[in-house]
């Protein structure tokens, strides 16, 4: 029912967010763009001129490019499915009827309050580590040999301090989406005598595709970049150098922007595969 | 009719529900706790849960060692100036994306997310060039800038969903009683959306307030935040769980307690407007 | 005078002394170590002194090299003085990026600073960046432990001694570890260690025409020796242990022995922080008789970037924090024990000192004894004990270090370790041009 006017005016105010997202990313991307051709050594005097593609075909045949890949698609793809599993299961005990469930609540949702250089250092030193963390003493209690998580298994372990930071994000808008379920469709069910699992499948699943989706959603645009939890905790040894780490250590460590700039576009790339595809399997239900 | 629950049930149900929160908040309960204990307690065999004697000292140390006020206060205006400023533009983009949508407004809403996946560490050199150029450096006006732009299109998103929850035949009658395009935005539409904007206000200075790469790299002394507070504090030297624990906490504390007094309006943002 | 005229005089004076005087802020970067902690402690006096203010930029070592290194290549000017080691001067200095410190005061007698860290520090013989510390690398062991063992640990002892001793002391249902060596990944954390030990084993990184040696049976034993060195003798996770995971492992008293840092000798026998301050004893890094040892050279430098508004400030802050007055300031606070060590030559021959500090003789003997231009048992075309003075060495080198973690972690074998670092060394050395 907009008329001709209100178009117009709506385009107006559209105008700010999208100029200046334009240029936020316009400007970075096409730089980055223009540096991956140069051969740019900041250590070495600069702008040493034209690479043509040199640094494209470098970036992709070192032998750190495939498996960066790998770790980034199972770092995003671990935590994905521990928090959406664990936030389902979360969110329908929490909705059960209880004392102190405001308390609860509190307690679920305060990992996300903190920084995660601050997640990342106190799990890796109080809790991960071999000698003095909390996790030795446990496993020495039962009698067991204390696990070097960090290196023994690296990408569990990063995967659990990230799963714990995002849990309370999923559990929530799953929680509040199940809120919202109709529970005299609920209770029809349990009366035909529908044994809970099928009524888990048949009814709270479906009705809770649409958050599912968001928590994916959302989840992966954050995950894909992430960098300060293996930053503080393994510095990408042990199997967990993810792309952006990659692109870090060559950008950073190896003084190499040119090299660092063409990661970021083979990264550009990967982000936007990684978004068509979650549009094809997930993005219908955003329209709901 | 209402679900009949039996004591027994609500009862299994509170105790299992009490054990999974204290299992996931235990790692912040043990940071608190050790940040009160001496350094040669943090580390005792078996460790020491409750029955330690209590001190303030690595607050001390800390504090003697940082200026915590000024990181503090950094933070405040970082998280705080990004938040308002994006939330100032987002508003009418997004009031015209719920109200006067296109064919082309869900496109223009996912590419705006899109723009957050460009890898931050690609693009440290560009951005801190073009910080040189612009005298932005080690300023907290270009920290708010950057952060704010970052966070816009979370921002756009949230009022996004929120506006749309707004039925649009009260905007009709507005418009009927000859209410201009600013009186419906301003008289009508935003009283109505106001808890979605505080909702959104505040889990964006909560992102804004986490944020470690651009904090960290484009500031020095005089507009570092919180997160180059903790930068100097994460190798440790000799024992230092209790002083690491500490620092954890004064950098975590206050936007734990402004989320824990905002709760009910936060549990709507963290949901990101999307789940009704 | 009248009263008139005499207050426009004393104004006069005023203004006079004030442009004079000119105070300014300076922005310092620097590590989060004890000695720098101490320093920004005692910045009042330097205050007191000059008029200047300080801002300081604390971070933790990856974090300020990170950040230290975007502001000088790209001129950013964030900083007025920086923070930087042995690794970063040369090149730095080479591109034009740092203030020459020629013109240093007399008082300061910059000709008292220990000749390696002169050198270390310098370009073309000119010294670009103060030394605030300096260390070499030696063996901090448990004298309470040997004698138990009924061992005798000699000044100078073999890699073959040490490994046989950590073998003998290691009690693992004590949590006793035989030796603590540097395993984290990372240039400065165990390649720092690694490639000094290597160079007593008779291995280099590049021949005389850059070629890297990672194919090389010296690197093979050294890699070899220490891996099986590290499982039988070595605290768990050691593979993720750096300097400060180990320090705060030998102040509980969980390690035999640990070859590391000279400047930890002070914070091993502090009782303020070590469970073991009063049993330990210092010995030499060790060697296999090839002609040199496994001991490193380092300092914590302060430089000051090209283009800085506050250069005569600048130098003034950087006289005094290097200065001998400094180390008397710091002794009188906190004891000589805890002065910055290894950056001057007076330093050594104070009676206070080497009697107060048991570590001194030792450390000085370290220092002495490496030698950044002829590292190697053979030759090599490169400047630098620990590290290779090239632009390009923190990145392939951190690489490196990833593999040899992960050897140590059991995820691969020596020589699948050094099969890739010599693949990610030719690939780097091809991407910089040699």
């Amino acid at each position: 029912m907009a008329t001709q006017h209100s178009r117009s005016a709506a385009r107006l105010m559209m105008a700010p967010a999208v100029f200046l997202l334009l240029v936020w990313m316009l400007v970075p991307l096409s730089m980055t763009l223009w540096f991956s051709f140069r051969k740019y050594l900041p250590l070495r005097g600069g702008d040493l001129g034209w690479a043509g593609f040199d640094n494209y075909v470098r970036f992709v045949t070192s032998s750190a490019f495939w498996p960066s890949v790998m770790t980034t698609l199972l770092i995003v793809g671990g935590v994905l499915v521990v928090t959406v599993v664990l936030g389902v299961l979360l969110a329908i005990l929490l909705d059960q009827p209880m004392w102190g469930q405001g308390v609860v609540r509190i307690l679920v949702i305060a990992p996300f309050f903190v920084m995660p250089t601050v997640s990342a250092l106190v799990w890796k030193n109080m809790f991960m580590d071999p000698v003095n963390g909390l996790f030795a003493h446990l496993w020495k209690f039962f009698g067991a040999e204390p696990i070097s998580w960090l290196s023994e298994a690296s990408m569990q372990s990063l995967i659990m301090i990230v799963s714990w930071q995002w849990l309370p994000f999923a559990t929530l808008i799953l929680l509040t989406a199940i809120q919202s379920l109709d529970s005299e469709q609920l209770e029809a069910a349990e009366m035909d005598g529908a044994p809970p699992l099928a009524r888990f499948f048949h009814i709270i699943l479906p009705h809770l595709s649409r958050a599912i989706t968001v928590v994916i959603l959302i989840q992966t645009i954050f995950l894909l970049s992430i960098f300060a939890e293996i930053f503080v905790t393994t510095q990408g040894s042990f199997g967990t150098k993810t792309l952006t780490y990659l692109i870090f250590q060559r950008v950073l460590e190896s003084q190499n922007v040119g090299l660092g700039s063409a990661g970021g576009v083979y990264a550009i790339i990967l982000a936007n595969i990684v978004a068509l595809f979650l549009m094809r399997i997930v993005g219908k239900n955003l329209d709901a | 009719m209402a679900r009949a629950v039996t004591t027994q049930r609500k009862a299994i149900n509170t105790t299992l529900a009490w054990a999974v929160g204290l299992l996931i908040f235990f790692p912040i309960l043990w940071t608190i706790l050790t940040s009160f204990k001496t350094e040669a307690q943090a580390i005792s065999d078996p460790p020491v849960f409750l029955f330690f004697d209590w001190t303030l000292e690595n607050y001390a140390v800390v504090q003697e060692r940082s200026d915590y006020m000024r990181f503090l206060w950094n933070s405040v205006i970082i998280a705080g100036g990004s938040t308002i400023l994006g939330t100032i533009i987002a508003i009418p983009a997004a009031w015209s994306m719920a109200f006067v949508p296109s064919r082309r407004t869900k496109d223009i809403l996912l590419w705006m997310l899109s723009t957050k996946m460009l890898p931050a560490v690609g693009v440290l050199y560009p951005i801190y060039l073009l910080f040189i150029k612009l005298g932005w450096l080690d300023s907290r006006i270009g920290l708010v800038i950057v952060l704010m732009l970052i966070n816009l299109p979370i921002i756009v998103w949230m009022l996004y969903t929120y506006f749309r929850e707004i039925p649009g035949e009260i905007l009709e009658a507005a418009r009927m009683d000859g209410a201009s395009l600013r009186e419906e935005i301003l008289y009508v539409l935003t009283p109505m959306a106001v808890p979605g904007i505080a909702s959104t206000i505040l889990l964006n200075i909560i992102l804004a307030w986490n944020e470690a790469f651009w904090t960290l790299n484009l500031t020095a002394a005089k507009a570092a935040p919180l997160t180059a507070f903790i930068a100097s504090y994460s190798s440790p030297e000799g024992l230092f769980y209790a002083k690491l624990s500490a620092a954890s906490v004064m950098a975590i504390a206050p936007i734990l307690i402004m989320g824990w007094f905002s709760q009910k309006q936060l549990v709507r943002g963290l949901t990101f407007g999307a789940v009704k | 005078m009248t009263l008139k005229g005499a207050f426009f005089a004393a104004s006069a004076l005023v203004s006079v002394s004030a442009s004079a005087l000119s105070a300014e802020v300076l922005t310092i970067a620097t590590v989060n170590n004890g000695d720098m902690i101490r320093m920004q402690k005692l910045t009042d006096d330097f205050t007191a002194k000059t008029g200047h203010e300080v801002n300081w930029v604390t971070l933790e070592e990856n974090v300020l090299r990170q950040r230290v290194t975007t502001d000088i290549t790209t001129k950013g000017g964030a900083f007025d003085i920086m923070t930087i080691g042995m690794y970063e001067t040369p090149i730095w200095a080479a591109n034009g990026w740092l203030v020459p410190l020629d013109d240093l005061s007399a008082d300061y007698d910059a000709d008292d600073i220990l000749p390696a860290m002169r050198g270390g520090l310098s370009h073309d013989g000119t010294l670009y960046a103060a030394p605030f510390y300096g260390e070499s690398s030696m063996i901090m062991y448990r004298t309470d432990l040997f004698e138990a063992a009924g061992l005798e640990m000699p000044e100078a002892p073999t890699w073959d001694f040490v490994a046989d001793a950590a073998r003998k002391i290691t009690d693992r249902e004590n949590e006793i570890y035989g030796i603590c060596l540097r395993g984290k990944a990372g240039w400065g954390e165990n390649m720092a260690f690694l490639t000094a030990t290597a160079n007593s084993f008779g291995a280099r990184w590049f021949d005389e025409n850059w070629t890297p040696q990672f194919d090389s049976a010296a690197w093979e034993e050294t890699l070899t020796f220490y891996l099986d060195l590290m499982n039988d003798a070595g605290p768990p996770g050691a593979s993720t242990n750096g300097f400060n995971e180990n320090l705060s492992l030998f102040q509980q008293g969980k390690c035999g022995m640990w070859i590391d840092a000279t400047v930890a000798a002070s914070f091993v026998t502090n009782p303020d922080d070590s469970t073991v301050a009063d049993k330990v004893g210092f010995a030499l890094a060790p060697d296999t008789g090839k002609g040199k040892r496994g001991n490193w050279l380092w300092a914590w430098a302060l430089g000051i970037p090209a283009g800085t508004q506050k250069e005569d400030a600048a130098k003034e802050f950087i006289e005094w924090a290097t200065s001998k007055a400094y180390i008397e300031l710091v002794a009188a606070n906190e004891g000589w024990a805890n002065v910055p060590p290894g950056a001057r030559t007076s330093l050594y021959q104070n009676e206070t000192y080497l009697s107060e500090a048991p570590f001194a003789e030792m450390t000085l003997k370290s220092i002495n004894s490496a030698d950044p231009l002829n590292p190697t048992v053979d030759p090599v075309p490169y400047v630098g004990v620990q590290f290779v003075a090239i632009p390009e060495f923190a990145g392939f080198a951190t690489d490196v270090g990833q593999e040899f973690s992960a050897a140590l972690a059991g995820q691969q074998t020596a020589q699948q370790a050094l099969a890739k670092a010599q693949a990610l060394v030719v690939d780097a050395m091809e991407a910089a041009g040699y």
